[in-house]
Order: structure tokens, then sequence, then C-alpha cells
């Protein structure tokens, strides 16, 4: 029945003409600002004849602590021309721990070498002539880059980790390479937001067993610590998988500076309110300034348009 | 403070640039303790292994153990040092066999040290890692009773009980005598300042309630559960999920072991602290117990449980053709329609099996028949693609290809998109019969076509698999090692099928990439099926397989007596599948756990249908079974 009438009024609304609409909107919320009506109708209007992926990031070191311990790579590609476009884009939020300054070690290792391994990977792909599709699967590609970093910290910089959260889009798919509790989110225009991601956290795990309720797990003393990382233990397995990219929404990453400390709706607002995905950002990392910062903030917004 | 081996904390210290200087050994600390040698390296400092020089004509050996106070702020700098001097002093007054004495307590500038009693021996953690098989259970236990002694004297003390908070393995070392003495009291515990920022949890051992800051005796029972169930399984909690030891009980890792001392360790790991054992004590009373029946009666064996045996189960009806059946039916508006390597297409009547009319061809059929329209179409080895009358069993038309045709046909658009022996897909005009193109791959193409997003999806023996639009172009392509019998299914913006080359793939739709591949033991002809986020799968090693479809991950896997050549049907929480071996499986398809197998007299090569909770299929024994699913 709830169902029926969804689809029933889904539908209506589509019907409205946009000017209505915005008259609607503008009735039950604050009054928009020229500016933001210009660019809500901009956004209507325009039309993007070349699938394409754009993206935007923002960083800071929080309100409270001395160093930078996240690390950040956003990679955005489009090749087009006589052949199709394929849009290729890797995001990788690292979010480095361990005492001796080594977290940004971690961090920073994790993010370049993945990030390096992979390009290498892909080079022949985007770049040869004529082009060579890869015949390893993807997953299999992140996990091999994965190890490599985890040896790299293992080595590099004992006794550290980092939460490390990738993103590769190739195509209308992301393949997502998750440890720790950085986290990967699906946007979306009418204000839903899903986790992709599942934390490796001991709140999480609790959580999960069912053994404190989510209530319990906001307020859980030892929200911070984490029951697997990158450059941890013998064995590391990450999380690999992949789903469709967000079509008319946005893939967020962000650190737990940035969703530990602002909620849901303000990730919401800041998207739908800002006038681009910088803006967004930025708007975001303040929002978690204001909130207190009390960690490093890092966050990365893409979006496929076209 | 964790102490880890010597061997591995000498090459972390030089690696790490710490500015924590460790003493050097020849020198001497408070005029008195000559250091010899670091054994141990924690998070808040060293543990030397030293002379007393006050015993100048004997070799007195003592442990020193060093605390560096790391806070910044004076105020709780003095702070740490009174705790920690409250609790040298009151371990002082401990007398127990298995807890080191403590001699001395001094504190220069920001480190304090702790002299005590050298314990010349092995701890737990390295005895667990050095032998070679599981540590025999009766060894175990005899140390479990120690450690509940030495942990009912510290629960036992007044006027404040003393909780351990640290039982690990790498905290109970075992001396000359093959007794246990508990080392690395949470004297240190007073040293750590709250940590800010993201930490890294290496716990493991803890109970959940310690967490949140409870410690109680029954977090010691815990944590001693939990260090028995290392010591007997070789498993480290450290490197799995806390709180996971419900998921691996003891036994079945090491089988081996009794089921009283698996109760034991569950019942002292119980995540509720009021399930667990009351007290040391009464875990030491269980232990006993368990020590003496293990003694002396002989093991028990556990009964299997009783393989559910297909000989209970009764067809709803069984029909004879006159040849071996190799293709799946089709079931629609109560009838059953299914192939046969008579050469005839039956059609029965799916509640009682009844004859309705046969259509023969000129060849065996082993495509699944399609059903649209009022019109049957169906591919046979005489080369045709026939269409024939859903209700006479008459021929609509037929339409011939240079080779035969096992590929099942698919429906779009008014056309029929099927392959055939002579290496090409066809697309043939539903109305008129007429071929509108061939798209050739150059081997011939079992595989059955897969529509979707106006692209069609097959693969080849060639191991080729083809994505081709309606007009016959070629998208993309995949090469596989092997050939590509399976045919595709897909799910959101992916295709799944398997190849002889032993794997299956999960392929982009889109554009080809391979998403990820999962290998199998050996090759497979059969298609996958999905249910929930799980993709399955059979191979021609016998086994039925069930995979995470994100992320390939095996969930499970179960054996059948021999090759799994059709597609397995999942029909509300079953999963059912034929094998060489003659036998139609029905496993629980999120545990793989059998439910029932019934035997027909000869290979099962096709894929059953399940319609309104009735299972069909037909078998090489020339049946066709309905039973009930």
């Amino acid at each position: 029945m709830a169902d029926f009438f969804k689809k029933l009024f889904g539908k209506k609304e589509q019907k409205v003409e946009p000017a209505k609409r915005l008259a609607n909107e503008s009735a039950t919320t604050a009054p928009l600002s020229d500016l933001q009506i210009n660019a809500i109708l901009s956004n209507q209007n325009s039309r993007y004849e070349m699938k394409q992926l754009v993206a935007a990031v923002g960083q800071s070191v929080g309100k409270q602590r001395e160093h930078n311990e996240d690390s950040l790579l956003a990679l955005t590609t489009t090749l087009s021309g006589n052949a199709e476009s394929v849009p290729f884009g890797l995001y990788i939020v690292a979010d480095g721990m361990g005492g001796h300054q080594f977290g940004e070690v971690a961090s920073n290792a994790a993010v370049r070498i993945i990030g390096g391994s992979l390009m290498k990977k892909f080079h022949s792909y985007l770049f040869n002539l004529p082009t060579q599709n890869i015949q390893d699967p993807l997953q299999e590609m992140m996990a091999q880059c994965v190890r490599e970093a985890h040896e790299y910290v293992q080595r590099e910089a004992p006794g550290s980790g980092t939460t490390v959260t990738a993103a590769l889009v190739l195509g209308q798919q992301v393949t997502i390479a998750h440890i720790g509790d950085s986290r990967a989110y699906a946007v979306f225009p009418d204000g839903r937001i899903d986790a992709i991601t599942r934390d490796h956290s001991l709140v999480k795990r609790l959580e999960e067993l069912g053994h404190i309720s989510k209530d319990e797990a906001a307020n859980f003393p030892h929200r911070n610590v984490l029951i697997r990382a990158l450059g941890q233990g013998e064995d590391l397995e990450a999380d690999i998988f992949t789903l469709p990219f967000p079509q008319t929404g946005y893939l967020m990453i962000c650190s737990d500076g940035l969703w530990g400390v602002i909620d849901e709706k303000d990730i919401q607002r800041a998207i739908a309110e800002a006038p681009n995905l910088q803006r967004a950002c930025q708007i975001m990392v303040d929002a978690a300034n204001a909130a207190g910062g009390p960690d490093n903030i890092t966050v990365v917004l893409a979006q496929m348009i076209g | 403070m964790e102490t880890r081996n010597i061997a591995s904390s000498d090459s972390n210290s030089e690696s790490n640039s710490t500015p924590r200087q460790q003493i050097q050994a020849g020198s001497t600390l408070a005029n008195r303790y000559n250091i010899q040698d670091v054994i141990g390296v924690g998070g808040m400092g060293s543990v030397y292994r030293a002379r007393d020089l006050h015993f100048p004509n004997v070799v007195k050996l003592v442990a020193v153990k060093e605390m560096i106070n790391t806070a910044p702020d004076p105020l709780v700098r003095q702070t740490i040092v009174q705790n920690f001097e409250r609790e040298a002093n009151m371990l002082a007054t401990l007398n127990h066999p298995a807890i080191p004495r403590i001699y001395d307590y001094f504190t220069y500038d920001d480190r304090s040290y702790l002299v005590l009693e050298f314990v010349h021996g092995k701890d737990l953690e390295t005895i667990i890692n050095d032998s070679a098989g599981f540590l025999p259970e009766d060894q175990v236990i005899s140390w479990a009773v120690q450690l509940c002694d030495v942990l009912a004297y510290l629960h036992a003390h007044k006027p404040d009980p003393i909780i351990f908070r640290d039982m690990k393995p790498s905290n109970v070392m075992i001396n000359h005598n093959g007794d246990v003495v508990l080392v690395d009291f949470g004297i240190a515990k007073t040293f750590q300042s709250g940590q800010k920022g993201t930490m890294i949890g290496t716990e493991g051992y803890s109970p959940p309630e310690q967490y949140r800051g409870e410690a109680t005796p029954l977090a010691d029972v815990y944590a001693l559960g939990a260090t028995l169930h290392h010591a007997l399984t070789r498993r480290d909690p450290r490197l799995e999920p806390p709180f996971s030891f419900a998921e691996r009980p003891a036994r079945r890792i090491n089988s081996a072991l009794s089921m009283e001392v698996e109760a034991v360790i569950s019942t002292a790991l119980q995540y509720n602290p009021t399930e667990r054992f009351p007290s040391a004590l009464a875990m030491k009373d269980a232990l006993m117990n368990v020590a003496r029946k293990t003694g002396a009666l002989s093991k028990i064996t556990s009964a299997l449980p009783a393989a559910a045996s297909g000989a209970s189960i009764k067809p709803l009806w069984t029909f004879k053709c006159e040849d071996e059946i190799r293709g799946a039916p089709t079931i629609n508006q109560g009838v059953l329609y299914i192939g046969c390597y008579d050469n005839n297409l039956y059609a029965l009547d799916a509640a009682e099996g009844k004859f309705q009319w046969k259509y023969a061809a000129d060849g065996g059929i082993v495509s699944r028949p399609l059903v649209f329209d009022g019109n049957i179409a169906f591919g046979s080895s005489d080369k045709r693609l026939h269409l024939i009358s859903q209700r006479t069993g008459k021929l609509v038309w037929t339409y011939y290809t240079e080779g035969a045709v096992y590929s099942s046909p698919a429906l779009s658009e008014g056309h029929l998109f099927f392959g055939s022996d002579d290496g090409d897909l066809h697309a043939v005009n539903v109305s008129s019969g007429r071929p509108i193109w061939k798209h050739a791959t150059g081997a011939p193409v079992h595989s059955s076509p897969l529509v979707l997003n106006n692209l069609i999806y097959f693969g080849n023996e060639a191991g080729m698999v083809s994505a081709v639009d309606f007009r016959g172009a070629m998208k993309w392509r995949f090469q596989a090692k092997r050939a590509v019998t399976s045919s595709p299914i897909a799910r959101g913006q992916a295709i799944y099928l398997a190849s002889l080359d032993s794997h299956l793939y999960a392929l982009d739709a889109s554009n080809g990439w391979a998403i990820w591949k999962f290998r199998l033991g050996k090759g497979s002809l059969a298609s996958p099926c999905i249910a929930d986020d799980f993709i399955f799968v059979g191979a021609a090693d016998g086994f039925l397989y069930c995979v995470d479809i994100r992320t390939a991950k095996e969930i499970w896997r179960f054996r059948a007596e021999n090759q799994i050549s059709g597609s397995p049907s999942a029909y509300k929480d079953s999963l059912y599948f034929g094998s060489v071996d003659g036998s139609m499986y029905c496993l629980e398809y999120r545990t793989g756990r059998l439910r029932w197998k019934f035997e027909t007299q000869g290979a099962i090569i096709g894929s059953p249908v399940v319609f309104d909770d009735i299972l069909y299929f037909g078998s090489t024994d020339h049946l066709v079974y309905a039973l009930f699913a």
C-alpha cells in the first residue's frame, strides 16, 4: 500500500514544473539566496553531452592536533575521442596512527603505494596505442596493491598502521578496498546517505554482535579502537568489493575526523547547498572544525555527470 | 604493558628511532643492579635481566622492569609515581608460588623501576609458537588449574580484590619446574596516559566489559578462558575479531579436545559475565572434573548427524522417455516441457506427469525450451531452431544453422538469439523465422545468450565472452583461458559465468572488465545461479561452491560424489542441483548443509526447476522426476 502511494506521488512530483517545485520548496524551508536559486536552475538546465567524472577534496589538520596523519589521493581521468569515453578515477583516504609520528608515514605510504601501483597497472590500458585491456580482475589488482602498501608500512614504519579506503572508478563501476574506520558513502540527491563500507572497529563489531545499541555505540568510550589496520598483523584482509557508481548522486570518502564529528544532515546540507563540489568539501571541513575539530579531517567527493 | 620476545624487540628498537633509550648492558642501576640483557620491551619501557650486586658471592638474578613516565603535566606525573609506589607496596605483600616476589622499587626522573624475582623459563606464548602441533590437553589443564589457583588468591585479597587484568599467554611463564608464574602485573597500566585519536586495539583476551572500564574477577575468568582457547587451538585471538570465540569452538579447530574442556572454555568465555563461572575457584573445580573424566573415561566419539537419505523421498510422479535427458525443463501454465535425446520435445501435465503431446525433431534436444506468446522455441542437434505451438505441439517454423544447436534461445524485441556449433550467434525474427544477422565468433557457441540493457552476452568454446548489440556489432570481448559453455547471468551492472579454465568470473557488463575471478578446483560447464548476495556454481571437481557476490570470498562448498554439470536452482532457502553421481541434492543455501539427496539411476546433467514447491528435473536414466521441494 505504502509503495503504491509512493509510486503515485513520486510520479506526480515529477510532473510539476521546475519553477513550481522551487516555489514549493522555498515555502517549507528557509528562503534561498539568489545565488542558490541560480545554482539550482543552472543545474537543472545544463545538459552534459559527455559522460565525465568530476571530484573535489577537502582536508584540515583540525583544531586539536599538531600533526596531520590523514593522507589523501584524488586522481580523475577522462579519456575521450573517437573511442568511447571511459571515466577513470582513483580516490584514497588514509588515516594513520601509531607512535613516533609514524602514523603520517603509514598513511602517506598507503596512498602513494596503492595509487602508484594501480597507475602502473592501468598505464597500458589508458595510454598505450592500441589500448591494452588488463586481464587481471580489478579486485585482485586492488588486493595486490594494498598488500604492497601493507608490507611497506610493516617494514618502514613498524608499530604504526593506517586506515585505507580506496575507490577505483572505472566506467560505471566502483571497486572499493577498505580497512579500518575511514568510510565511503553513496550520497543521493533525495537526501539518502548509504554507508558503503563497514568500519573495522571494536565499537562496530560490538554493535554487529548486538551487544550494544546504536545509542550506546555513539557514546562508547573506545570508539577509536580499530580491529584491523594496514600495517598491523601478519595477514591483512581488506574488504574488497565492486558496486555501481551512485549514478544520480555522489561518492564520498572521508576520515573519522569528518564522519565522527558532523552528522548525516550536515553532509546532506553541505552537498545540497554548495554551488559546486569544492565548496561542499570545504563546508563539511569547516563544519567539523566548528564542532571542535578533534581530529584530522579529510573528505573526497566524486560525481558522475552526463 | 606488553612484553614481547627478545628477538623481535631487538630488531624493533634498532629500526625505531625511539627517543626512549634503553639501558646499556653492563651499566648499574641504583648502585646495585647490574644490567645484563633486555628480556622484553613494552609500550611503557623495557624489562631487563640484572644481577643483584648485594650478593657478591652468588649470582642472584633479578628482573628489572622499567616504566617511563611520559605525562607532560608535572601534577599528573607525580600522581602516576604515587600510584606506582602504592601498587608496588601492595604487590610486595603478596606471597604465592605463582607470583614473582617483589624486592625493590625506585624512581629516577621520569623512570620508575620495579625489581622482581627473575623467572627461569619460557612464556606460554613462546611455548605455543614453538610447538609443532597442539599442546596436550592434559598439560594445558594442569597449568589452567594452577592459574585458577593464583587468580583465586588474588581475587581473595583484602581489603580489595586484586584483578590481574592482563591474563594472556605472554604473561604466563612456565618455569624450569613446569609450574606457572604470572608475570607483568597491571601495575604498568598507571603509566598509560589517556591516548587520543585513533588507536590500534590488540587485546583479544579481554572481556567486553573491560572496554567499558570495568575490571572484576570475572574479567580474569574470561581472559583465562581466552588464554586456554589460544593454548589449545593455536589460534591467536588478537588476530580474530573480538569476542568471536563462540564462532570457533575449540574442538572445531582441535578435534582431539574433549567435549568437557571445550565446555569449560566456552563457559569462561561467555559474553555476559553472569553466565561465566562465578569465580576462579568454580572454574578450577570444573577443570578438575574434566581431568578426572578424561583420564578415566575413554573418548566419547561424536555421533555423526544422520545424513538425510533419499530413501524416504518418494517422487510425486515420474515419466519415462526413450533416451537420456540432458536438458532442463520449463514449466508454463501447468505444463512441463522438456527435450530428450530421443529427439522428442515432451509436454507433460506438471501436476501428474501425464503425457500431453510430443514433437519429434531430427536430433537430440538439450536446450531449455523457451515458452512465449503461445509458442515454444528450442534448438536441437539437428542444426535447427524449432518454433512450435504450445497448445498442439505443431511446427510453426524451423531455422537452419550450420551446426548443432545446444544453446537455449533468448527472446528480446521480437527476436530470438541463440548460438550454434557453426560458431555464430544467430538473430532470428520470431514471426517470420527469417535470419536478421549472424555474429561470427570462430568457435562453437554452446552458451545460452543473456539479453540485458540492449546487449547480448554469451561465451564460446574457445573461451571468448562477447557482448554484441542488437545490430550484431561487437561491443566488447573478454578472453577466458578455456571454453565458456556456461551461460551468463546478471546482477546489477555485472555478468557472471564460469569457464573450463577453472574460474568463476564477474565481468563489468558495460565494458567486459573482470571485476573478480574465483578459483574453482576444476573447470565448469555449468551456469551459476544467484540468491541474496550469494552466487552458486558447480564444477567438475564435484564441488558446489557458494561465493559472496560482492567480494568473491568463498562462503562454503559442498562435495557431491561426482562432477556437477548442471546449473543449480535456488528456491526459498534451499539450493537444488544434480550431479553425475546420479543424485539430486537439496542444501540449505546459507550454510551448505545437506537437507536431503535423491538418487536416480543415471547421471543428472541438466538443471532442475522449482515451481509451486515442486522440483522437476530429468536424468540420463530416461526419467523425468517431480519431487516435493
